[in-house]
């Protein structure tokens, strides 16, 4: 056992570190908005900061950082472990260390699509230069996307693609859908599905913004009405979108931004040691210091998790229940979290952003608000413990 | 034991909740929070036209005379359809307190006007260090003449830009305990020295900061005693958090209704989610813990209404409501899924509310305190 990173990635490491420090906007750390394991405030999602976001993406395609998880043949450099660092640092300067494309759909077409298919997506998505949004949930499709309605029509060299998205993050800002549509309207559950990248400029495409509950516009509608799709867009085989979706969804639970979480307990740290109530250092109060005590446990254990999933993706392992642990406690802790914070800041955590009695920016407040928002998307947590128990415990399905 | 309410609590409750469901649908209670305005005139006026803002206040001050009970009663409907406006830092922090110490005078003078709707108040407390007990109250009043100059900085002021007057609580001396030595005024909220500014929170219910610069009053401004006013402080307060307890056992039950009927509907796998173990299972968890919350509530409010010692329970409901608001939410926001994260459903409103609940008049912690030392600890 070696609970340390070996000297090449603490040196990888420090490069990040510096490359924060350089390259972010100097006034980054006034404007950054986003909340652990939160969805609703991603680094970036809001509309302002499309220019500098992609800038930043393509800075990162640069370096060669949006690739390091897949494997080499892909022009990655087969080590999730770096993948996981890069988000931990960048995730604690509340910047984007990679996106849908790069760490969910690339990943993903690595390991089922066809070299044509690699050869013309891949090298694009590891300079930053494509942005994609997941094209799954229906108003009647969450859990069971097996239900979903938008179907495919067979067109010769195309697919025709008609129906409806809900929920789909950052479509807005993106320049591809990664949807999956039914092709096979007799098949069995889970077998008439196919997985495609839509063209966002495809005409009759209209996307439509849901304000999500911190008052940000992160998510969309997405109406599809006679949308012509290549068949060469089609990832994996036709009728086969289910399980590319499944993969897919194991790479979207590494999605943690692990580093956010070390950087609202840091903040929090130092607030009480800085702030006085009544004569008394926040920080020497005993009740105070064992709510920030059992959150530093919580977030060095989540750790565990984190580094130890992308440890077994190195070693060519599935980290089937792991990677479900690793998406439910982060979420689950992101909750509580906030609940400290709150509870910690007391009446001036309710103030928002802008008001000069607002501790912390206001966000903790904002973050309040957002940590409903992970134990519900990427798979809920009920749908996690259920893959835990049954794919990681083998306890039967009912 | 008797666990019912009274033929009239029980109608007082019946037609609150048809008043509401018709005249306060959430989605005014959205447009309100978006405009500036004090509260939905129409609607404070047809409550006062209920005699709701006149319900604790006795008959010859122009209320109908109802007890404790009634009030908890009535503002458990209000936080299950959370009814915006003035009503609490009116009657709960006005009212209550000027029954209970104010002169002759003073009572004349503010109660019949409450019980018309055509009064606002509030309490101005808190300041920037405090946690709400008296020690940290630093706001200063000194005498001069036959005026009292006040000054100093109180933020949380519920309502301070829009109440007529305002009960504000400072320091005139010291003693050996910390609240020897603090006196409430009646302040008109005209008067020269005030500054206002309105705070932007969570829920948007009109907090603000109050900067009081050589605020002069006359003497007899002051509420009761001269540097005897922190029981009266602490009386309300302890008033305040049981009600405060019945809006949010209000909005938990909401909560519970809003996902039972969601659980009903909703289909996914072929079937309705409330079919699925987990979800009864939160719904069973949620029902059991507002069932709970509500006899420490009931408890708290009949012992003040019958004018017995009740610092233990108040306390006792605190510390349990605004954390059991907060799980019954969280699950709530669970059983809903995606559609609950949206600006549009009404999750949102509930959520906020349980959050500064469970902050506001001091988070659990500070009560479960008050429980140790009364458990001699
Ligand atoms: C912030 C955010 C961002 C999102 N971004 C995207 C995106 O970019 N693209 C996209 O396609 N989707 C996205 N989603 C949607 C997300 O994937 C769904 O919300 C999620 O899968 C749940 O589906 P649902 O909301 O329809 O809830 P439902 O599936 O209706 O679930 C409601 C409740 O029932 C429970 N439940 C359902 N089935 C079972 C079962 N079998 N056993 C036990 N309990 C069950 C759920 O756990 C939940 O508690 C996002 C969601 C959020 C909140």
């Amino acid at each position: 056992m070696r609970f340390d990173f070996t000297d090449e990635e603490k040196a990888f490491r420090e490069e990040v570190e510096d490359f924060a420090r350089t390259e972010l906007p100097p006034d980054w750390d006034e404007k950054a908005l986003y909340w652990p394991a939160g969805y609703g405030t991603f680094p970036g999602i809001e509309a302002s900061f499309k220019d500098m976001y992609d800038e930043l993406l393509r800075k990162l395609g640069r370096k060669g950082w949006l690739s390091l998880g897949w494997p080499k043949e892909c022009g990655g450099m087969n080590s999730m472990t770096r993948h996981v660092i890069l988000d931990d640092v960048m995730s604690y300067h509340r910047a984007p260390g990679g996106d849908v494309s790069t760490a969910i759909a690339a990943p993903t077409l690595a390991l089922i699509a066809s070299d044509e298919m690699k050869k013309e997506w891949l090298p694009r998505i590891a300079a930053g230069e494509l942005r994609f949004w997941l094209g799954y949930s229906e108003p009647n499709a969450g859990s069971d996307l097996a239900s979903i309605k938008t179907r495919a029509d067979d067109d010769g060299d195309a697919f025709v693609l008609n129906g409806q998205k809900i929920w789909s993050s950052g479509a807005h800002i993106a320049d591809y859908g990664w949807v999956l549509a039914k092709t096979d309207m007799n098949a069995a559950r889970y077998r008439g599905e196919t997985l495609m990248l839509v063209d966002n400029r495809t005409p009759g495409i209209t996307i439509r913004p849901i304000i999500n509950i911190c008052g940000i516009h992160s998510f969309n509608e997405v109406f599809f009405d006679d949308v012509r799709v290549p068949k060469k867009n089609v990832v994996g085989q036709i009728n086969q979108g289910f399980y590319c979706v499944m993969l897919a969804l194991q790479y979207e639970r590494l999605f943690v931004g692990m580093g956010a979480f070390r950087r609202v307990l840091e903040e929090l740290v130092l607030y009480v040691k800085e702030t006085k109530r009544q004569g008394m250092t926040m920080g020497k109060d005993p009740l105070i210091r064992n709510k920030l005590a059992a959150m530093a446990i919580e977030i060095e254990t989540l750790y565990g998790f984190y580094w130890r999933t992308a440890w077994m993706m190195d070693r060519g392992q599935a980290p089937e229940p792991e990677a479900s642990a690793l998406k439910l406690f982060g979420t689950e802790l992101s909750r509580r979290l906030a609940g400290t914070a709150m509870e910690i800041l007391g009446p001036c955590g309710q103030l928002e952003r802008g008001s000069k009695w607002a501790p912390l920016r206001g966000l903790m407040n904002l973050g309040y608000m957002d940590s409903i928002s992970g134990a519900i998307g990427a798979g809920t947590s009920e749908v996690q413990r259920g893959i835990i128990a049954t794919r990681g415990l083998g306890m039967p399905r009912k | 034991m008797d666990f019912d309410l009274t033929v009239e609590q029980k109608l007082l409750q019946e037609s609150a909740r048809d008043f509401l469901a018709r005249e306060c649908p959430r989605e005014r209670v959205r447009e309100f929070e978006e405009t500036g305005e004090a509260y939905p005139p129409e609607l404070w006026r047809k409550m006062a036209g209920l005699g709701w803002m006149g319900l604790i206040i006795p008959e010859e001050y122009g209320g109908s005379g109802g007890s404790f009970l009634d009030l908890t009663v009535l503002f458990e409907v209000m936080g299950f359809h959370i009814c915006p406006g003035p009503f609490f830092s009116t009657v709960v922090l006005g009212a209550l307190p000027v029954l209970a110490a104010g002169s002759e005078a003073q009572k004349k003078a503010i109660l019949p006007a409450i019980a018309r709707g055509e009064h606002l108040m509030t309490m101005a407390l808190a300041e920037p260090d405090s946690n709400g007990d008296a020690s940290s109250i630093m706001a200063g009043a000194t005498p001069a003449g036959d005026e009292f100059r006040l000054g100093g900085v109180k933020l949380f002021v519920p309502y301070g830009e829009h109440a007529d007057s305002i009960l504000w609580v400072g320091r005139t001396g010291h003693g050996e305990n910390a609240g020897d030595g603090i006196t409430v005024f009646v302040v008109k909220n005209g008067v020269p020295g005030i500054q206002k500014t309105g705070l932007k929170t969570l829920v948007r219910d009109r907090q603000c900061e109050l900067l009081f610069k050589d605020v002069r009053v006359p003497k007899d401004s002051v509420l009761g005693k001269s540097d005897l006013g922190w029981p009266v402080v602490e009386n309300t307060l302890e008033k305040a958090s049981v009600v405060l307890c019945a809006e949010m056992i209000g909005g938990a039950q909401a909560v519970l209704e809003m996902s039972l009927r969601y659980a009903r509907e909703r289909v996914q796998f072929n079937h309705p989610i409330g079919s699925f173990q987990a979800i009864q299972h939160y719904l069973a968890d949620m029902w059991m813990d507002i069932h709970g919350s509500r006899y420490l509530l009931y408890k708290a409010a009949w012992k003040i209404s019958e004018g017995m010692e009740a610092g233990m329970e108040a306390a006792m409901a605190k510390a349990r409501i605004g954390e059991a608001f907060r799980r019954v939410t969280l699950q709530g926001h669970q059983i809903f899924g995606g559609i609950g994260f949206t600006k549009e459903h009404d999750m949102h409103l509930y959520h906020k509310r349980s959050m500064t609940g469970d902050l506001q008049l001091g988070h659990g912690d500070v009560h479960r305190e008050r429980v140790a030392v009364r458990l001699e600890l």
